[in-house]
């Protein structure tokens, strides 16, 4: 799964359509989800299909139907910054890899407790966490202000 | 290597995909879709780390970057609308007159 999910991932950059792109997208989060689900963790599993690819890739999905532009076919695909992007890429991969092949074996494989259910998540997160959800909330509704006035702003740019 | 080392160099590699993605594409969208990737390979990060531990502090990080995300795109979508309506065109290079 995670070798589908980083071949998509690769796919997503080589690919020139929007919409396959945003296919490939969709398979790594699926595999991402299926992961998840393989870890135990069924919750984060179903939120991750629920809300990623269900919501956030659905709009995406719209959107890319809804504009349509179509580039000109000779278009250049990548930004000048394509050789520097590459080699940056491949020093952060290298980098990370090494420090965690390297890393302390008894760090990352510390007998972890055991894997907590939903109920604990739950009241752990209206417990514990509550400020968190609350500013949660604070911030969606900031958010939905913020795109009513950018339509606000697109309506009275265009009349 | 085991399970837990695969997994996090899994989540660094989705990242730095993702980080090439938006610095390489042209294209508005497809940036904001590897913008959504690196965002992607942090939680896979978090959850395997809160899994290991057997601590659901990741897993509610985790909610909060699914909350972050979702905002993001809804934010992003109605921008990215309003330029592609300007300028007819879906490549970052011809929004360069957006810089101070």
């Amino acid at each position: 799964m995670g070798v589908i999910a980083l071949l998509s991932a690769v796919l997503m950059l080589v690919i020139r359509e929007p919409m396959r792109v945003a296919l490939a997208l969709i398979t790594t989060m699926v595999m991402l989800g299926g992961i998840y689900g393989l870890l135990g963790v069924h919750f984060i599993a179903a939120f991750q299909v629920l809300i990623y690819v269900g919501a956030v890739m659905v709009f995406m999905v719209y959107v890319i139907m809804l504009l349509e532009v179509r580039e000109a076919p000779g278009h250049a695909r990548y930004s000048r910054w394509l050789v520097p992007g590459v080699m940056a890429c491949a020093t952060l991969i290298a980098v990370l890899g090494i420090s965690v092949y390297r890393s302390s074996a008894e760090v990352l494989t510390a007998p972890g407790g055991a894997p907590f259910s939903l109920t604990q998540f739950s009241t752990l997160f209206l417990s514990e966490y509550w400020l968190e959800f609350e500013l949660t909330s604070v911030f969606l509704v900031a958010v939905i202000v913020a795109a009513l006035a950018v339509i606000k702003v697109s309506r009275r740019a265009h009349g | 290597m085991d399970k837990v080392q695969l997994l996090l160099l899994l989540s660094g590699a989705l990242f730095s995909l993702g980080l090439l993605g938006v610095i390489v594409r042209r294209n508005a969208l497809v940036m904001l879709m590897c913008l959504e990737l690196m965002l992607n390979g942090v939680n896979l990060s978090l959850v395997t780390f809160s899994q290991q531990r057997g601590d659901a502090a990741g897993a509610v990080l985790v909610f909060l970057v699914f909350v972050v995300a979702t905002a993001e795109i809804a934010l992003a979508i109605p921008i990215v609308l309003l330029l592609v309506r300007f300028k007819r065109s879906m490549d970052i290079d011809r929004y360069s007159d957006l810089k101070g």
